[in-house]
């Protein structure tokens, strides 16, 4: 009941062959798990355009969203997506120490977005608008909620990444795992754009 | 401390209930002292709890589903028996009792008999179909394997501690919201839903994967068996379905704990239409998710006992594709009428003719196959045709549903006619493929005679149980009472019962068939590993398979891959063994079945420590997983000559080709 362990360096083709196909098929399912992923996203927004005048008589998005502070978001995140490119370079490079550089970059603009996420939400509940005053602020609040929950499961996995090819460096299945890890971030920029263009840009126009 | 917990969870408010619980804790206990006494607690915990093995993690899928049918039955029995003398003051069940009762049984045969039972036997059987040696990520399988299982144990344990929903199946707001339902008991439904959904995912995306990505060399989408094309397409509904599900589940949640307003009140804002459109997103789909399998099966049990090739292969794959494509039609239906109030009576009216003229094909196909072949009368086989039979009556009642005035659509007609779609149409698909893949996965057949007589129950007990509600609906009567008031009724009632009890005697003889097989496992031994002369490629592993299945991985040329191997004989050349990568064993599964157990416990009950306790561990488990970069466990070429040797000389009679 040994494990066999893979190197990178592994002449042993049977191995080889098995970890060439595992990472294939990883990929694979992460694309369709991230399918899934995008039909909750979608769900979520479908729920708050129905819900667009279920504002109960209370704020709605024309007085409650700053357009700086989304800006700032979008640029935070759009330039956490460069930098996560280059992470992505340094791995097919070779670099590890590179790599791990611009991770953490990646990590502290996310950090970023999200404190400006929480502190959005917060003077929001502050201000008598938290996610119980009406059903447009409780889709409003789940949706940016759950935006931010998947954001943070990216940063929390991007620490991980960082120590994995900081301390192990760059193996076959590190750099599978960073590839999916850029999905993953990939991913939820898009997702973002989504949202802005549906749920605060018709609040700011 | 403890949140909302206390003493008065117990259930000390009825005697039934109190009995109920009780028999869960002796069960449970007995079944702990029983293994003790064995003592087996090692074989078990590393020969299958932690086993990363698809048969296994299928065996045990099914076996949770066969307990689980046992708990919904007897909630059945206990609505029946309600509804048929609750005429007059009150029956035996209060009010909320039998709400609780009713909403148990729908949840526990949709979520934790249904899908583990078509999820166990995708397990044991497509990887070997397609010619593979395991699925494609093992230990996601095992994952979703346990966080079903929690979701079971949650929906158990609400018998013994608190109460279950009152809310029906469905949990439609007003009902679910916590102004009509304060209790723990529709959170115990929201967690048992959500963890059960969050494994059928994660084994949807798995089992997508691995049809596309591990076929047996030369085997093209258009070759491989009608049981795996059926378990591809439920794998995409799945994979569709089931995000509605979760945000459906969730965002109820979040009403009920947080005091938002998706669903609740005009004053907040919300809108009630919205869960009904979420939840038959993924609803209506979920039907074909249950039915697809079952076809699948029915074509594979018709293929073999006629012993001929399926005629109408490439239609059958056709109706299967069709039926899975209106589903996504529907599917995208209900998504873009979100917030318009959608009509649920589409989900029972408009699309069962629509699907009618592929289930019409595929019920032609079979009836040409066995016309053409020579039909042997096996269990299989006879729950094959007890499904055709019954399902024409299903079918005809679906037209007339469709076209009927709307005043029976909600009545017990509705409960006849989709219990006629879920029984033979799901029901006896799965138990046509338990009896015909029992002897692959452990190498003796199930008794035939008690079979039979397993099945004569089942068939008399479904007409009986449900026949008579066609009628009562069409006298008015509504579904969901909880007592009637109508003398008229009652005779029917009373039928209606008595099928249950012959449902009942189906349960248990099911049980004395497996007893019989084990004490007579000797002689229904299946040396040579096919005992039907069947046709797949599952049949040419041994019986029960070895860990790796394929000693060495076939060439598939044409559809019916074994059938084809076993007319060209010929080559009796021993193969060159090499080493085999299988995946090892985690207690990772289990773990995260145990601590999301946990989690979801603590949520329900409010006992915030435990959560941020449970929450981690869940976090530990999947991390501990997570990240190594171990490939497998190593099987020697040596070892694996020694097995296939072993079972060369086993069956000397079984045919010399080498697997
Ligand atoms: C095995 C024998 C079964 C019996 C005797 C049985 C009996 C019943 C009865 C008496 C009801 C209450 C109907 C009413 O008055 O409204 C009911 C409801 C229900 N059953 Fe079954 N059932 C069986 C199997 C199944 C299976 C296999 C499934 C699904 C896979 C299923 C799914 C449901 C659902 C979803 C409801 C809820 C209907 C509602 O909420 O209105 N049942 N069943």
């Amino acid at each position: 009941m040994t494990d066999a362990v893979v190197t990178a360096n592994n002449g042993d083709e049977i191995e080889a062959e098995a970890a060439r196909r595992a990472i294939e098929e990883k990929t694979y399912g992460f694309w369709i798990g991230l399918t899934s992923d995008a039909i909750v996203f979608a769900l979520l927004c479908a729920i708050f355009v129905a819900m667009a005048h279920g504002t109960a008589d209370g704020p709605a998005g024309d007085t409650l969203f700053r357009l700086p502070r989304i800006f700032a978001q979008t640029v935070l995140l759009l330039a956490s997506s460069a930098t996560f490119g280059f992470a992505g370079v340094a791995i097919a490079a070779g670099r590890s120490r590179r790599a791990v550089l611009w991770l953490g970059v990646t990590f502290l603009l996310g950090l970023g977005f999200i404190s400006a996420e929480i502190a959005e939400l917060y003077s929001m509940a502050a201000a008598d608008a938290g996610p119980s005053r009406s059903g447009y602020l409780s889709a409003f609040f789940t949706l940016i909620g759950t935006y931010g929950a998947h954001v943070s499961v990216g940063l929390v996995w991007i620490v991980l990444l960082g120590c994995e090819v900081g301390l192990r460096g760059i193996t076959p299945f590190a750099t599978s795992r960073v590839y999916r890890l850029g999905l993953f971030w990939h991913f939820l920029v898009i997702v973002w754009i989504n949202i802005f263009s549906l749920v605060y840009l018709p609040g700011l126009l | 401390m403890l949140g909302k917990l206390t003493i008065d969870a117990l259930p000390f408010y009825s005697g039934i209930a109190m009995a109920g619980a009780l028999t869960v804790v002796c069960v449970a206990l007995g079944v702990v002292a029983f293994i003790t006494r064995l003592g087996r607690w090692r074989y078990l915990w590393t020969e299958w709890l932690t086993s990363l093995d698809h048969k296994k993690i299928g065996i045990m899928y099914v076996t949770l589903a066969l307990v689980m049918l046992v708990r919904g039955v007897i909630d059945a029995l206990l609505i029946r028996t309600q509804q048929a003398f609750a005429f007059e003051p009150n029956g035996y069940l209060p009010p909320d009792h039998f709400d609780q009762i009713f909403t148990s049984h729908a949840t526990i045969m949709m979520f934790f008999v249904a899908m583990p039972f078509v999820l166990g036997l995708l397990n044991i059987v497509v990887p070997q179909q397609i010619g593979a040696r395991r699925v494609a990520f093992p230990f996601m399988n095992s994952a979703g394997l346990w966080l079903t299982v929690s979701g079971a144990g949650l929906v158990m344990i609400s018998l013994v501690i608190g109460k279950f929903s009152t809310a029906y199946w469905t949990a439609y707001p007003p009902q679910s919201g916590v102004q009509f339902n304060p209790g723990v008991g529709v959170d115990y439904w929201i967690w048992a839903v959500l963890l059960s959904s969050v494994g059928s995912l994660l084994t949807g995306i798995n089992f997508l994967v691995t049809i596309v990505k591990r076929r047996a060399p030369g085997m093209r989408l258009m070759m491989m068996p009608l049981f795996t094309w059926a378990a591809l397409c439920t794998s995409i509904l799945i994979i569709f379905a089931y995000p509605a599900l979760i945000v459906a589940a969730t965002l109820l949640g979040l009403d009920r704990q947080l005091g938002m307003h998706f669903f609740t009140g005009l004053q907040g804002g919300g809108n009630v239409a919205n869960y009904v459109s979420l939840f038959w997103i993924w609803g209506h789909p979920h039907v074909y998710i249950l039915i697809l399998p079952a076809f699948g099966i029915y074509s594979e049990v018709v293929a073999t006992f006629s012993g001929r090739k399926l005629s109408g292969y490439a239609p059958l794959i056709y109706s299967t594709a069709a039926i899975t494509v209106l589903s996504l039609v529907v599917w995208l239906h209900h998504f873009f009428t979100l917030g318009s109030g959608a009509d649920v009576n589409a989900f029972f009216g408009s699309a069962a003719p629509l699907i009618a003229v592929p289930t019409i094909v595929t019920i032609a196909a079979w009836l040409l196959t066995m016309y053409r072949g020579r039909v042997q009368f096996s269990v299989p086989m006879l729950f094959t045709l007890g499904f055709i039979v019954t399902f024409l009556v299903g079918g005809i009642s679906g037209f007339l549903f469709a076209v009927a005035p709307a005043s029976i659509h909600d009545t017990t007609f509705r409960v006849a006619h989709f219990h006629n779609l879920l029984i033979p149409g799901a029901l006896f698909g799965y138990f046509a493929g338990y009896q015909y893949w029992f002897p692959k996965a452990f190498g003796f057949r199930l008794d035939e005679k008690w079979g039979r007589r397993a099945f004569w129950c089942w068939i008399v007990g479904f007409c009986l149980a449900f026949m008579p509600l066609y009628v009562l609906g069409l006298m008015g009567m509504p579904q969901r009472l909880n007592r009637t008031n109508v003398a008229d009724w009652q005779p029917y009632l009373i039928l209606a019962q008595c099928g249950v009890l012959f449902i009942l005697c189906g349960i248990v003889f099911l049980a004395v068939q497996i007893a019989v097989s084990i004490r007579d496992r000797a002689m229904l031994a299946v040396p040579g590993g096919d005992p039907w002369n069947a046709r797949t490629l599952e049949w040419a592993t041994a019986s029960p398979p070895a860990a790796y299945n394929f000693a060495v991985v076939p060439e598939v040329h044409g559809i019916d891959p074994w059938w084809t191997m076993k007319q060209e004989t010929a080559n009796h050349e021993r193969p060159r063994f090499r080493d085999i990568v299988m995946p090892g064993n985690s207690s990772a599964g289990i773990a995260l079945g145990a601590t999301s157990f946990v989690f979801a416990f603590a949520m329900i009950w409010q006992i915030w420590w435990l959560a941020a306790i449970g929450g981690l561990s869940v976090f530990a488990a999947v991390l501990s997983q997570t990240f190594h970069d171990r490939v497998g466990r190593r099987i020697p070429a040596s070892e694996v000559e020694a097995i296939e040797s072993r079972r060369a000389g086993s069956d000397a009679l079984a045919v010399g080709v080498p697997t």
